[in-house]
């Protein structure tokens, strides 16, 4: 099964869409961008969402998560697309949180991920150096002396990394840029000496940041997996993220096709509704397949990470190949096909456009996840 | 019924038992004759030319999941596919709108395999606008007399019998004045011319009825209300399971995939063209999405969700899915793909050249992609017109 919602899902989808629809309407998106709100989201909000237990989904009870599945995460993350809700479930929990969970000691996830899971805690995990995503290119440099790492370099791109108070570090321990070996993993707090946040504001509204590293000390103890190794963890902290990131795109490409289905019926010229015109018709048909697809595409990888099947890391790749296609096709049409009014910022199309083009670029590509794809099917 | 394994274990070693080596070679047009009628005879005997249909009509009588545990285990030996216009779509289609009498004089033909069956649906003039069909039927005594022609009829010259749309009120609005019935070809007024396809095949007909005759009782549904079982049968027709090349061409030994490794080469365990490479990962990609939307819409039904109809859908884009197979092996093998016959080429690429042009109806058959595009919009999206 998996692919069809369970009934439990069924009412978390529900609850979660009144949830947003009361107090996360698209426009809330709109008013943090204007006023270029220091957090870039609603920190109240977040409490919120911890205290539903949606924060901690992915986590264990013991660290003060809820234990549930990417099935139910997909399912609150698609209703936090469909209003571009734009807290920090990416940073702080699929990728900061997942990194710790899959690779800290106990003591470490014991200190670092409750928090997490009560919505106080914010964590970001620096991995880019380029424009594209490239996940072994790293040249951020760690060098060992006694007990502790002396990290030096500079990211990009590091989601929510203006209000992250640990930012999970990937760096070189050994080796070349492009080698999958010699990364290791480091926590190191937001705060510590050498450290330089940058804030960048993105096309979609939402916040990465440069961030720099000059010496800093890092603890042996803040080590995520083992040195040398550290793509063991971030393979499959990748992996999950990648399919979370999916869900949320959905949730937007959806509300977008509907959207723009909606405009198809209203809209008139020449007398009719330009729902009328087959040209509009044929293609809004096919993309009412593409999403269909990427339905069915998605429940499978949110089942194959449940369920422990050993294709996680194929099901991923197929599934944000799809997505990063369909969310360019139908952000590209969706303004297309409201004509003048999509290209203004007052109209809400241009927000979801936007926000699915980043997300698009966001952990890698079509072209980069058809490669992978390729490679783990041995060609 | 036992537990689904129980019955795919049983299932496989009958199979086992039954099938004979030269046969599990998958839907080859070259099989030899006596083999597969062996095999289709055995099947037949065991009512699994038919698997969920009832046992009195000489169907196996299996429910949904032990059907598919059976096609899982006949394509795991790749067994020819035993089946066409009667399993596929007649049959079905009588199951839920015949009547017991034409449910018992036709079904078990099919079941045995023993009637072949056409679908008289085209016409010069009538092809996506199906309803506009000029074929006339007019009732003499207990008879219908028919005049008129059909196009593209597959199968026209082998079929024993035909499921045809008649014009049986030409004074009604177009949809309400055609009936649905079937005939025997073998008769005067029947004559059949075949046409040759791109791909030099001859596997459909022109049928010219002059003076064909139709027993009265063979109407199925009632007369003038044909339009609704044509349509219910293209539903049945425009069922994909989504098997990858499948279609009118038979399976090759080697899919389109082995076709673009071999040809394209590797360079360091990587596919030595990245763009092929690209476009071998999305149509993979393409043929598992549409194989788990199927089966999501399986699910949905059993689970009594609210299931779009997506029979359009999946015909749409498995057309597309195979013509883009079909269209990367032909890039790969550049000049290997072009050979028509004789010496200089390998069976596999003549098969292969031959395979890309018969799969360029896949989009045309059945309602072209056009078609099913508008069908989606009305029917499944309400946009109004
Ligand atoms: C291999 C093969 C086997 C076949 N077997 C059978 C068979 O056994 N029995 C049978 O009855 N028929 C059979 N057909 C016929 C098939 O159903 C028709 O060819 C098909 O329905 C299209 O009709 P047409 O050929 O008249 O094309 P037309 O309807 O004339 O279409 C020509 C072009 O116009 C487009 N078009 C037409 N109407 C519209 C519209 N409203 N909107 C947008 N575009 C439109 C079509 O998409 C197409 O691209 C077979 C066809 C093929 C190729």
């Amino acid at each position: 099964m998996g692919l069809i919602l369970s009934d439990d899902q069924l009412i978390l989808r529900d609850m979660a869409r009144s949830f947003c629809e009361e107090k996360s309407p698209v426009e809330r998106m709109r008013t943090l961008r204007d006023n270029q709100d220091e957090t870039g989201f609603t920190r109240a909000l977040w409490k919120e969402m911890a205290e539903l237990g949606w924060v901690g989904i992915p986590f264990p009870e013991d660290l003060g998560g809820s234990d549930m599945g990417y099935g139910e995460l997909g399912v609150v993350l698609a209703e936090c697309g469909r209003v571009l809700a734009p807290e920090p479930f990416l940073s702080t929990v699929l990728l900061g949180g997942n990194a710790i969970l899959l690779g800290g000691q106990e003591s470490l996830q014991k200190e670092l991920l409750p928090g997490v899971c009560s919505g106080d805690r914010l964590l970001a995990l620096a991995f880019q150096e380029h424009g594209r995503f490239s996940p072994y290119h790293v040249e951020t440099r760690a060098v060992a002396t006694g007990s502790e790492f002396r990290v030096s370099g500079e990211k990009l791109f590091v989601l929510d990394g203006h209000v992250a108070d640990q930012i999970v570090t990937v760096v070189r321990s050994s080796g070349e840029a492009g080698d999958r070996e010699g990364l290791t993993l480091l926590v190191i707090d937001s705060g510590a000496p050498g450290v330089t946040v940058q804030r960048t504001t993105m096309m979609d509204g939402r916040n990465a940041a440069r961030v720099s590293f000059n010496e800093t000390p890092v603890d042996a103890g803040r080590l995520l997996g083992e040195v040398g190794h550290g793509a063991d963890v971030l393979d499959p902290v990748f992996d999950r993220a990648t399919v979370a990131l999916c869900a949320e795109m959905f949730g937007s490409f959806e509300e977008a096709f509907e959207r723009t289905l909606e405009y198809l019926k209203t809209r008139e010229q020449f007398g009719v509704k330009i729902g009328s015109f087959q040209a509009l018709r044929h293609r809004i048909a096919h993309m009412f397949g593409e999403l269909e697809f990427a339905r069915s595409v998605l429940l499978d990888a949110q089942t194959s990470i449940d369920e422990g099947r050993d294709d996680v890391a194929e099901c991923a790749s197929a599934v944000k190949a799809r997505c990063s296609d369909v969310a360019s096709l139908i952000g590209a049409e969706a303004v297309q096909m409201h004509g003048g009014i999509g290209m203004t910022d007052e109209e809400e199309t241009g927000l979801f456009f936007k926000r699915l083009k980043a997300a698009e670029f966001t952990l890698g590509d079509a072209v980069y996840h058809r490669n992978r794809y390729a490679g783990l099917r041995g060609y | 019924m036992g537990s689904i394994e129980d019955f795919r274990s049983e299932a496989h070693d009958w199979i086992e038992a039954n099938l004979p080596s030269e046969l599990r070679v998958g839907n080859r047009k070259d099989l030899p004759k006596e083999l597969l009628g062996a095999w289709i005879q055995a099947m037949a005997s065991r009512g699994w030319v038919a698997p969920e249909w009832p046992t009195e009509y000489g169907g196996g009588g299996l429910d949904r999941s032990h059907a598919a545990a059976l096609r899982a285990e006949l394509k795991a030996f790749r067994a020819p596919v035993v089946g066409g216009f009667g399993t596929q779509m007649l049959g079905p289609t009588l199951l839920e709108l015949g009547t017991d009498a034409q449910k018992e004089e036709f079904l078990p033909g099919i079941c045995k395999h023993e009637t072949k069956w056409c679908q008289g649906y085209s016409e010069p003039g009538a092809g996506s606008d199906l309803a506009s069909l000029q074929t006339r039927a007019v009732l003499e005594g207990d008879e219908y007399v028919i005049t008129g022609q059909k196009i593209w009829t597959t199968g026209a010259d082998r079929a024993d019998w035909i499921f045809c749309l008649v014009r049986t009120d030409p004074e009604a609005p177009k949809h309400e004045g055609i009936s649905f019935i079937l005939f025997p070809m073998d008769q005067p007024g029947v004559e059949v011319s075949p046409l040759r396809l791109i791909d030099g095949s001859e596997d459909f007909s022109q049928v010219f009825f002059n003076g064909a005759r139709a027993k009265a009782s063979h109407v199925i549904g009632p007369v003038n209300g044909g339009w609704t079982v044509a349509k219910r049968l293209l539903q049945h027709e425009r069922t994909t399971d989504g098997g990858s090349e499948g279609g009118i061409t038979g399976a090759q030994k080697e899919t389109y995939a082995d076709v673009v490794k071999r040809e394209v080469g590797f360079d360091n365990g990587v596919l030595a063209d990245p763009v092929l490479r690209q476009r071998l990962a999305s149509q993979e990609q393409e043929a598992a999405a549409l194989s788990l939307t199927m089966r999501r819409a399986r699910e949905e039904a059993r689970a009594g969700q609210t299931a779009r109809d997506i029979g359009s859908l999946g015909k749409y884009r498995w057309a597309n899915m195979v013509k883009g197979e079909q269209d990367l092996a032909m890039l790969a093998l550049g000049a290997h793909g072009l050979g028509w016959e004789g010496p200089g080429f390998e069976d596999t690429q003549l098969e292969r050249t031959r395979a890309w042009l018969s799969t360029r109806s896949d989009s045309i058959w059945g309602g072209t992609n056009e078609v099913q595009l508008n069908v989606i919009a009305k029917r499944v999206l309400h946009i109004p017109e």
